[in-house]
């Protein structure tokens, strides 16, 4: 395998891995919390939808906004609108005890369906096009470093360094302040952390939104460098990040590892005709696409047995058990 | 609490009447979302999203049809439910039955017409189950929550069957999907399709696509119901449901129990497809890299009717009643997935069954008892669909 290739294969797994990233530490303040959070997948959508429809809006109005600041504006909205999705989920689980996995179900639903029928209404088409001007050819000084410089400094995106920010203050968040510790005690043993007067409710609605504000922002970061045009899915991602969750044994480092790993299995599913080892081979794109789903039952097979969920996982706090 | 386990006790009330509220919450909030995005034709669209189905005997027709797959994937999803597991990979097994049926109905097209059907519709059947069973062997044996590695399988069973369709021959490259099954294999339509048809401006019948799939449906989920309610074999794979570890203790073995349980719900779902690629009204497999929405269907007809078999024929009915309404929104320029919309939010609220039913008891028993549920109630009510399958029968 040449340079050249693998700089490519490294280029374009960054634009795979980030959103699972990001999506999966989404994920992990959720069930940290002790909610499980299936919506992963629909709370990218309304993210995407929310970011992307804005974007279209300010490119069509030719309003003069530089290409990251407008960005960033749609990562935030799609930040509001992924936690705004998600609290009917919360409220569902925290409040009403309800089973966590079909308001979840409800959400992958709802999200699809109304981004659909909100873009029918609007264009009487279903995608959603946008202008890609948020590509980074070369980040000045730091791309021209040999080496890591074309790893991680050309052909890029905002995104991509938003998303190690991300990380790291996730990682800080849970292990160096009282609140991380708060939320990890509500995800682990509720009744414990409600005795020491820790609103387990509130810990847990918090937990939620912000898996909903990082999986609305993963919803964006996924469509902006691998599409032209929003269709309404994210094409199961979601779904791949609540197994890179869990492959990640909810923790954050192993979660970035997670990440990359799927991110790489996602690249090669799609950029296999870029490669010229695997194109030779005249296997069906069919094949490469079941590539990281196979992985992930694979991987779950094997990492499954000795599982570190939060043992308060999917359960509902009940103040009478205690 | 209650001992007999007759229809009427697994339909109490309660459960009736906490689906009936999901479901008109789901309406309402589609009223509002129909008067929000067009003001001047929302209730014109919403009286038609109420009495599309009924309109005339065609659309009835239509309904029948659509609810056949449906019903289906909702007694998958309902007998995966009863067991204590949660089949959210109909789609998949969905999807691989339809396969396996247009495969056998179009390749080998040597052997005569109804048993080629049989034939298809058992392929179905087997498809479906191997797709179910993975997920059941991997939760028996490794640990995998089903509910991922369902979700896994539905996206590999997609891509494998996109491949499949082409490598095996049966992809008709003009319409992207795969080749129409002879018409000789077809189920027969038992002069359902023009009993409920419509007479056009110029005279003909315009019949509807429903045929003998949908008897056939309501005899699996009367069957399904026996096998749970009436049999040994079903005692047992429930109460895996109940209590694992109780059964266990019991001497039931509850690894070939959910290995068995996933296995007939793929195959089932399987069937549904099977039926489905055989009714002869053109649905085939289309090569995009889309979920089949069917399984998906199937999640709010299994919940709506908690997962009752019997249930399942009037809320697939009732699923199948809106999507056809949903069709016909089309004419007055509203998108039909505001019916996916309904539909979400009615999965959403029949989560909320505990909210609901406080609801219901707050206005039946009076004032006194205020909208709290008692601690053990509350604990059976909110594993709705998981642990718990049967309201009013639990502890």
């Amino acid at each position: 395998m040449s340079f050249d290739v693998l700089v490519f294969l490294i280029q374009q797994m960054m634009f795979f891995s980030i959103p699972l990233l990001i999506v999966a530490l989404g994920g992990m303040f959720s069930e940290r919390s002790g909610v499980v959070n299936i919506a992963l997948e629909g709370i990218m959508i309304m993210g995407a939808f929310i970011g992307v429809l804005f974007i279209f809006f300010v490119q069509n109005a030719n309003a003069r906004l530089n290409a990251q600041p407008l960005l960033l504006v749609a990562l935030l909205l799609a930040a509001l609108a992924g936690s705004l999705i998600a609290l009917p989920h919360a409220y569902a689980s925290v409040h009403m005890k309800a089973n966590q996995v079909i308001s979840g179900t409800a959400i992958n639903m709802f999200a699809p369906a109304f981004a659909i029928y909100v873009a029918r209404m609007i264009r009487t088409v279903q995608q959603i096009p946008f202008t890609n001007q948020f590509y980074i050819e070369s980040v000045p000084v730091l791309g021209d470093i040999p080496v890591i410089g074309q790893f991680l400094f050309q052909k890029t995106y905002l995104t991509t360094y938003l998303g190690f920010l991300i990380l790291a203050i996730s990682w800080i968040l849970l292990y160096k302040t009282p609140f991380g510790l708060r939320l990890r005690a509500c995800g682990e043993h509720p009744q414990a952390a409600d005795s020491v007067g820790i609103g387990v409710f509130k810990m847990r609605y918090i937990g939620v939104m912000i898996s909903g504000a990082l999986a609305g922002i993963g919803g964006v970061v996924f469509v902006i460098p691998t599409s032209i045009t929003f269709d309404a899915t994210v094409s199961g991602y979601g779904f791949l990040a609540l197994a890179v969750l869990i492959f990640g044994q909810w923790k954050p480092g192993r979660i970035l590892f997670a990440a990359f790993f799927f991110g790489l299995m996602k690249t090669i599913s799609v950029a296999y005709s870029s490669i010229p080892f695997l194109s030779s081979l005249q296997i069906s794109g069919s094949v490469y696409k079941m590539i990281p789903f196979i992985a992930t039952l694979v991987v779950l097979a094997f990492s499954s047995r000795r599982s570190m969920a939060p043992k308060a996982v999917g359960i509902p706090y009940d103040k009478g058990s205690r | 609490m209650k001992n007999e386990r007759s229809f009427l006790s697994s339909f109490n009330g309660m459960g009736v009447l906490s689906s009936v509220i999901a479901v008109l919450i789901g309406l309402f909030a589609g009223l509002i979302i129909l008067l929000l995005s067009n003001p001047s034709q929302g209730f014109a669209g919403f009286i038609i999203v109420l009495t599309g189905g009924f309109s005339d005997l065609f659309n009835l027709g239509q309904v029948l049809y659509y609810a056949t797959p449906i019903i289906m994937t909702g007694l998958s999803v309902g007998f995966a439910g009863k067991t204590g597991l949660f089949n959210i990979g109909a789609s998949g097994q969905f999807t691989f039955g339809m396969y396996a049926a247009i495969l056998v109905a179009v390749r080998l097209s040597h052997l005569p017409g109804p048993i080629l059907c049989i034939a298809a519709l058992l392929a179905g059947l087997a498809a479906g189950a191997l797709w179910g069973f993975v997920p059941g062997l991997l939760k028996a044996l490794c640990n995998v929550h089903e509910v991922i590695a369902c979700i896994m399988m539905n996206y590999i069973g997609m891509y494998l069957v996109n491949y499949l369709i082409v490598v095996t021959e049966i992809y008709d490259r003009n319409k992207n999907m795969t080749t129409s099954v002879p018409s000789r294999v077809n189920l027969p339509t038992l002069g359902l399709d023009t009993l409920f048809s419509a007479a056009t401006t110029g005279g003909a019948v315009r019949p509807s696509s429903v045929g003998s799939g949908i008897l056939i449906a309501v005899i699996t989920c009367i069957f399904i119901y026996i096998i749970l309610e009436k049999t040994k074999f079903g005692y047992e794979l429930k109460s895996c449901g109940y209590n694992r570890e109780a059964a266990h203790y019991a001497g039931i073995n509850e690894k070939k129990g959910i290995m068995l349980s996933m296995a007939i719900a793929g195959g089932l779902a399987g069937l549904g497809g099977a039926m489905l690629a055989l009714a002869g009204a053109g649905r085939g497999i289309k090569v995009v890299d889309v979920l089949v929405p069917e399984g998906f269907m199937g999640i709010p007809v299994a919940l709506l009717a908690f997962n009752n078999p019997l249930g399942i024929i009037f809320t697939g009915f009732l699923i199948a009643y809106l999507s056809q309404s949903g069709f016909l929104l089309q004419r007055l320029a509203f998108a039909p997935e505001i019916i996916e919309i309904i539909i979400a939010i009615i999965i959403y609220f029949s989560a909320l069954a505990l909210l609901l039913q406080g609801v219901i008891q707050y206005f039946m028993r009076g004032k006194k008892q205020k909208m709290k549920v008692t601690a053990e109630e509350s604990n059976g009510e909110s594993n709705r669909g998981d642990k718990v399958p049967e309201r009013g029968e639990s502890q």
